[in-house]
């Protein structure tokens, strides 16, 4: 399809751009960071309207560089539903109040965008411009409050080490290319199917190309800037970083590894596997003696990374439908938590997780969402992050993975050791008096919509499994 | 469709714990007044199942089954049979009366009800749930309200407790929920079904079914608990506020050896075999090594804790013997000892609340200046040590005898353990009620009203199984017959 054609499957993105020029706009008018987070959610909201109206476009669009299929589509939503979250936090957030609010919404739109276009990639070369505009806008993001030392060392991390493995990924882009003559993934994957290619050759420019991928997804060992990085970063970034890159980053996975490259499977399943244990691994047994919460969620997020790609290990269908499950819940889990330590933040003042002392006291509500999102992400039935556990561990005893499926367990237990640390400071320790102020109504919303996120995908999971189940690239 | 029953029981006292949340937390007589008044419902509903049961019926009764999510084939699906009815009266009995007992919890009342309704909830869900993924759910449910329950108004090692508890528990439910995911698989129609599973035991090679039978045990033996996954118990039940502690004895250990009778020996018939001496020695190993360490202990709870390793260790043995004797001892000695620990540790409790202190060397002559009290203790002790005509010795007797049919050499050994169990509970009755009168306990007050309603209907029931034992037996009788038949037991 052409390019005039194809304008109307993007008007989600279009939206997008547009408001977030009009926010830029608003802001040398309103100093108000209200007015701009309502303008920026209702970009959102729309953008939402217009892709969940339309159709999946019938073929690839631009000249074969993106492809609006029901299979981007569900990530797009994602990542618009993690972004219309975010912006909710931020709106709540304290440490954001006078600086520079059209700038900050205005690199969350894009950052946005750039994951849309990210997830819908049908091109090598696409997948590594839309890698770049996220990777630029996150790392503005992230050195927002810019007095911060912390900040400006995660920004400055985040940056090298993003530059460095778009650097190794662009290598296995022009390997790949050497070996196929184009970055058409469509072209790839039916030269593939044809065979007579050296499947060495093919195979090393896969794995310089998931470097660039483990990066977002914070595998190992491209996990390392996680931590600083969550910890430097204003929380409701975090919040974004933790899970919006996470999202284009596996789309990106299943997209052209388990589509595109699929003839490869028995070559690259050993490799995710043997990613999939260290990510786990290290992830949980490094979280347990964290004492400042966002990186004890830095590290748990790069263990629940480990667990999504189980499902990729697997590479049935139902490992497949068990990793999309599993990043849906994950999403709602780990804002929720996000968005409780931002509310919790703003009267403790740290994020230390012996601060939390008997913060059931203080704040009752926040308390109990935080206990509730964390129970999730340790996967404690009926919650969400149980279910989706539950069929990442299917896949894997499908496809006769038990080793994986045994080391996968014994993860979960570890990880409930520190989730239920932060649970036991909140309700089980003694308060330290404070007073508790008040909780602004945005991130109320927030939370709401987490807290029955997880609720109901734990509860009544059919709907979004037939919605799951129904997807396609 | 018919009244839907064992939803009722089930979810009555959840029901009750988010009234209990609406209630202002300054009202404690109210918050009180309904937790007691939805965990009596539901205690009332069994109640009615035991009138209603049909003892001609070896099938499920009461089913109810609706579609959860059809993507995976997982069911709603609930039914008792003469194998959980028990238990489940059991449970709804020790929920009402322990609910009753902590009308003395004196802080966070609100917190402590609701979290309390929702364990019952999950406990209730256990002994009727027959998909294996809702067993699972309600198994886990479990877990969240201990842990709080055990970690706010435990003791001084409250928090190392819960989380020990805590952990070892979804450690082990880890392998039984990949178990249940094997199964899942391996089955033709594949499906959570735990019925449809049992009737298709046979399509499963001995090879797959001993390495699921391995990782259910995991997950049922650290709830038994069998030695050497039973450290969490002493731990838990020593910090735990009294009547935590009474579920904790009277109804989650109750959940492994159930889980036993329900899945692993129906599903696994060929494993269960393989394993049978190995559960014989396992049972050996409890009644022996619990009773032991029940004597050199000092902490009154610590005592009673260690005992119910020791009497556990004869659910395992009867199970182990594959007879109608042994099995109808294993799950009728589930019952008893439910009953019996739950009523020791109201008992510890009520001490502890005007001494406090567990020290049983601290104590001494309170025979005479709490009679009633005494009296209490020295009839759960006898029926705690097996003596005839009380409840304990019934269930004793009937797993040693079914054991002794099948493994001679263990059971003489296990037959040992009795002798210790009488020892240390004497022992016990004499440091406390015996000798000259501790000068520091004079003032101490005998058994009040609350405590004696508690203790009362259990009592009762010590006293009738012990007389009449087949008035417990009738109702499990056909369906463990049935089971045997299935599993090629010895009808003895």
């Amino acid at each position: 399809m052409n390019s005039t054609e194809s304008l109307i499957y993007i008007i989600p993105e279009l939206l997008l751009f547009t408001f977030s020029l009009l926010v830029l706009a608003l802001g040398a008018l309103y100093k108000n960071r209200n007015i701009l987070g309502v303008v920026s959610l209702s970009a959102v909201g729309l953008a939402a309207l217009f892709l969940f109206k339309s159709h999946s476009a019938p073929g690839p669009l631009f000249f074969n560089l993106l492809s609006r299929d029901s299979f981007s589509q569900y990530f797009c939503g994602l990542t618009l539903l993690c972004a219309f979250v975010v912006i909710l936090i931020s709106m709540g957030y304290r440490l954001l109040s006078e600086r520079y609010p059209a700038e900050y919404y205005f690199l969350i739109l894009n950052a946005a965008a750039a994951i849309m276009l990210l997830v819908s990639s049908n091109n090598l070369l696409m997948v590594y411009v839309s890698l770049e505009m996220l990777s630029l806008t996150s790392c503005i993001l992230i050195s927002f409050l810019r007095g911060d030392i912390f900040a400006s060392e995660s920004a400055l991390k985040y940056f090298i080490f993003g530059a460095f493995s778009s650097a190794i990924m662009l290598f296995g882009i022009s390997y790949a290319y050497g070996i196929f003559g184009t970055t058409d993934l469509s072209q790839i994957s039916r030269l593939l199917s044809v065979g007579s290619l050296n499947n060495y050759a093919v195979f090393t420019a896969l794995v310089f190309i998931l470097a660039g991928f483990a990066f977002k997804c914070s595998l190992v060992p491209f996990h390392m800037w996680a931590p600083d990085v969550y910890q430097g970063a204003p929380t409701p970034i975090t919040a974004f970083i933790s899970v919006a890159p996470k999202i284009a980053g596996f789309a990106l996975l299943l997209r052209v590894f388990l589509n595109s490259f699929a003839s490869l499977t028995l070559h690259w399943s050993g490799l995710f596997t043997l990613i999939s244990i260290l990510t786990m691994t290290a992830g949980n047994l490094i979280a347990v003696s964290q004492t400042n919460i966002k990186r004890m969620l830095a590290y748990s997020s790069i263990a629940h990374a480990g667990y999504i790609l189980i499902g990729l290990a697997v590479g049935t269908p139902l490992g497949i439908r068990a990793a999309v499950f599993y990043i849906f819940s994950y999403l709602y889990m780990n804002l929720g938590a996000f968005a409780c330590i931002v509310l919790i933040s703003n009267s403790i003042k740290s994020d230390n997780i012996e601060d939390y002392a008997g913060c059931y006291k203080r704040e009752p509500f926040s308390a109990f969402f935080l206990a509730m999102f964390l129970l999730s992400l340790a996967g404690i039935p009926p919650l969400a992050g149980f279910l989706a556990k539950f069929l990442v561990f299917a896949a894997a005893i499908q496809a006769k993975f038990v080793l994986l499926a045994v080391i996968a367990a014994i993860n979960s237990a570890i990880a409930l050791y520190y989730y239920a640390k932060v649970i036991k400071y909140i309700y089980l320790s003694e308060p330290q008096i404070k007073e508790a102020v008040p909780t602004p109504l945005p991130l109320q919303l927030a939370l709401l919509i987490t807290l029955s996120g997880i609720f109901i995908i734990g509860l009544y999971p059919h709907p979004f499994l037939r919605w799951i189940t129904a997807l396609h690239f | 469709m018919n009244f839907p029953i064992l939803s009722s029981i089930v979810f009555l006292p959840l029901l009750g714990g988010l009234i209990v949340l609406l209630i202002p937390k300054n009202n404690v007589r109210l918050i009180r007044v309904t937790a007691g008044v939805f965990t009596f419902a539901s205690f009332l509903l069994s109640s009615l199942l035991l009138v209603k049961f049909n003892f001609s019926n070896t099938a499920m009764q009461f089913s109810e089954r609706l579609s959860w999510i059809p993507a995976i084939n997982i069911w709603y699906h609930l039914g008792v049979d003469g194998i959980s009815l028990g238990l489940l009266f059991l449970t709804t009995l020790l929920s009402f009366l322990a609910c009753i007992a902590s009308f003395g919890i004196d802080n966070r009342q609100k917190e402590y009800f609701f979290l309390y309704l929702l364990l019952s909830t999950g406990m209730l869900g256990v002994f009727v749930a027959l998909d294996l993924f809702l067993f699972y759910v309600f198994w886990e449910v479990v877990l969240v309200p201990m842990y709080f329950l055990i970690g706010i108004w435990g003791g001084p090692r409250k928090e190392y407790a819960a989380i020990k508890f805590f952990i070892y528990t979804l450690a082990g439910s880890l392998f039984m929920l990949l178990g249940i995911l094997a199964l899942y698989f391996a089955s033709p129609q594949k499906t959570f079904n735990i019925l449809e599973l049992a009737a298709n035991s046979s399509t499963f090679t001995l090879g797959f079914q001993i390495l699921v039978f391995i990782a259910f045990y995991l997950g049922f033996a650290v709830k038994v608990p069998v030695f050497p996954f039973h450290t969490w118990l002493p731990d838990a039940h020593v910090e735990a506020p009294t009547p935590i502690s009474v579920l904790l004895a009277g109804v989650l250990l109750k959940m492994g050896g159930y889980g036993f009778l329900r899945i692993s020996f129906p599903i696994l018939k060929g494993a269960a075999h393989y394993f049978a001496f190995f559960f014989a020695v396992m049972g050996a190993i409890n009644i022996v090594y619990g009773a032991y360490v029940a004597m050199a202990q000092t902490d009154f709870k610590k005592m009673i804790a260690y005992s119910s390793v020791s009497h556990m260790g004869f659910v395992m043995l009867g199970l182990a013997s594959f007879t109608l004797t042994g099995f109808n001892g294993a799950l009728l000695q589930m019952f008893n000892h439910g009953i019996i620990a739950g009523s020791l540790f109201l008992l510890v409790g009520v001490l502890y609340d005007r001494a406090h202190t567990r020290d049983l060397d601290k104590f001494g002559g309170l025979g005479a200046k709490v009679p009633v009290y005494a009296g209490l203790l020295s009839v759960f002790s006898f029926a705690s040590l097996g003596l005839p005509g009380l409840a304990g010795f019934v269930s004793e007797f009937m797993s040693l005898l079914g054991g002794f049919y099948s493994f001679k050499l263990i059971t003489v050994i296990s037959v040992l353990g009795l002798i210790i169990t009488a020892g240390y509970f004497i022992y016990m009755l004499q440091r406390v009620l015996l000798g000259p009168l501790n000068e520091k306990w004079k003032d101490m007050a005998d058994i009040n009203k609350r405590e004696l309603f508690t203790l009362t209907p259990l009592l009762i029931i010590v006293v009738l199984i012990g007389i009449y034992p087949l008035l417990a037996l009738k109702y499990q009788m056909p369906a463990l017959k049935t089971l045997i038949e299935q599993l090629g037991g010895k009808l003895f």
